[in-house]
């Protein structure tokens, strides 16, 4: 079977910077694949490469045998693939019910007109959407917190809210950027088995960043390592856990 | 009650006529600004060409023997919102989205020659002169002392309150209920990610445009009707007031810039009274200085909280 999400030799230039440079790698259904390296080493602006928040300037990703890279961001969330940042993005000023609600403006395929005549099939998918928010909330624990503002919640809270607005735009693939920077060790362990479930039972698949070595270790099926912008290592934990030049470039020169 | 109550009164009902038209504006102003951070220079344009549009479906209609009021009315508002919402699409779509990504100051600029191009075109398409609209709506209502000083409140002032409540109710449960709005809001707090998530921005772009042009299409109309008089060149003291009224209000915020229409129409209102004419300007810039000075956000704006 061909992989989920491939990228092929993919690069990105800033000026004379060359951020990133000939990274492929493979992600296959039901995988979850960590991307470690260290603090500058390029993995943000992989993702951003991915996931349609910058045009790359060589190679190729594609998602199911589909190109997407060089799409637009909305294109590349309809074709199956959504992500988080570093940092929190959430819509604070709107509800936690409203984020969940507005992630699926793509899927609720309605126009202007049919929202205005609130017509039978307007209302069906309107309700079909809050259940699947419905049915997330419960998922990451927020129900009781729904009606409130999303920029009020408490930082992990939030941080399950991202993920939760990722899975109701039904994805393919998730890719989360640094989910556990900021939490407690108990926060992460939740956040552990919160990435488990989603492919245990979702048939999703996810990319992560991660410092957490602890947590990636655990969880991925298959770990990339950058390096300067350069793929320096790909392999199982293990075999990452052992490789000299793994750990040289986390320790320096011995 | 006494002479002076009734003058007051007077200068309350003109004020807030006044003000519901800086208002109606003023949201095209600030919503543009809340999604894409930038103001739309072209938008007084957009109102004027509103009222030449009017202008040319009240007299067609006229020509065709059609002079029902209340038909007159509904015609001439829709067309008129229909042909200036696509003034502001295409307006969006040449001088701003090609300009997407460059820094601010470029669709600035576009955004002026729109300006300029728009003024000229109805110059050279329609005259330069003022042209009389005929009076659709006459009469009204006096009250007080028929010898002394009387109150009056005509029908057109009446007509202007209901269609700005009617457009504003309208906005606001748009923008607070609808699926559309939803995304309008997301999109103005984080465009990015609104378009990771599978929003078209662009389409959300461009529908602000819509819905401020439409707007200002009501507005365009209504005081072509109500001073019966339309000119190229009314469009560029209009859009500048109507700004002034959005930065008031609390840039990006539209029940900011629905007071801050309504406020600055009151301050000029009654600066005429009781000052003078010739100071309603002053007074009115000199207010949105001091509100600047001591409020820097307007009244109903929220400070940029720095993101950690």
């Amino acid at each position: 079977m061909s992989a989920l999400l491939s990228v092929r030799d993919l690069g990105m230039r800033f000026g004379g910077l060359l951020a990133v440079d000939g990274v492929s790698f493979d992600v296959n259904s039901g995988q979850v694949v960590s991307i470690i390296g260290p603090n500058g080493a390029g993995k943000t602006t992989v993702f951003n490469c991915i996931s349609g928040f910058y045009r790359p300037t060589s190679g190729q990703v594609s998602l199911l045998g589909k190109t997407i890279s060089g799409l637009p961001g909305h294109k590349v969330a309809r074709h199956g693939l959504v992500r988080t940042f570093q940092n929190v993005r959430l819509f604070r000023t709107m509800t936690v019910v409203e984020n969940l609600l507005v992630a699926q403006h793509s899927r609720v395929d309605t126009n202007l007109l049919t929202g205005m005549l609130k017509t039978r099939a307007y209302r069906a998918k309107e309700a079909a959407a809050m259940e699947r928010a419905g049915f997330w909330l419960d998922q990451v624990g927020l129900r009781e917190v729904a009606n409130r503002e999303a920029g009020n919640l408490a930082y992990g809270q939030q941080r399950r809210l991202e993920i939760a607005r990722c899975m109701v735009t039904g994805p393919r693939l998730v890719m989360l950027d640094e989910p556990a920077a900021g939490l407690n060790p108990n926060e992460t362990r939740e956040l552990d088995e919160l990435i488990l479930l989603l492919r245990a039972e979702h048939d999703v698949s996810v990319l992560l960043i991660e410092h957490d070595m602890k947590l990636v270790m655990e969880i991925s099926d298959h770990i990339v390592v950058i390096d300067q912008g350069r793929p320096l290592a790909e392999g199982t934990a293990a075999e990452i856990r052992n490789n000299p030049d793994v750990i040289k470039a986390y320790l320096g020169e011995s | 009650m006494s002479e002076n109550g009734l003058q007051f009164v007077q200068q309350i009902i003109n004020g807030l006529t006044l003000g519901s038209i800086y208002a109606l504006i003023a949201i095209g102003y600030t919503m543009v600004y809340g999604i894409i951070g930038m103001i739309n220079f072209a938008h007084g344009e957009i109102y004027m060409i509103s009222a030449y549009v009017g202008l040319i479906v009240i007299t067609g209609l006229s020509m065709m023997g059609i002079e029902y009021m209340p038909v007159v009315l509904i015609i001439t508002l829709t067309m008129a919102m229909l042909i200036t919402s696509a003034y502001g699409w295409s307006v969006e779509r040449v001088a701003y989205r090609p300009l997407r990504g460059s820094p601010r100051l470029v669709p600035l600029i576009s955004a002026i020659g729109m300006s300029i191009f728009l003024q000229n075109y109805v110059q050279l398409a329609q005259g330069a002169r003022n042209i009389a609209l005929p009076p659709l709506i006459s009469g009204g209502w006096r009250f007080g002392d028929a010898a002394g000083f009387q109150v009056y409140l005509s029908y057109m002032q009446v007509m202007i309150a209901l269609a700005t409540t009617a457009a504003m109710v309208g906005l606001t449960l748009f923008i607070g209920r609808s699926r559309l709005g939803r995304a309008c809001r997301a999109c103005s707090e984080d465009r990015g990610m609104a378009n990771l998530l599978g929003i078209d921005t662009d389409r959300v772009i461009a529908l602000t445009f819509v819905i401020g042009a439409a707007l200002a299409a009501v507005a365009g109309v209504l005081v072509g009707l109500y001073y019966g008089v339309v000119n190229p060149f009314m469009g560029f003291i209009a859009g500048l007031k109507a700004f002034t009224a959005a930065v008031l209000g609390g840039i990006g915020s539209v029940p900011g810039a629905m007071l801050g229409g309504i406020v600055l129409g009151l301050t000029e209102s009654f600066t005429s009274a009781y000052l003078s004419t010739e100071y309603k300007d002053v007074v009115s810039f000199g207010l949105l200085v001091l509100i600047l000075l001591f409020r820097p956000t307007g009244l109903l704006g929220k400070p940029d909280v720095e993101k950690v």
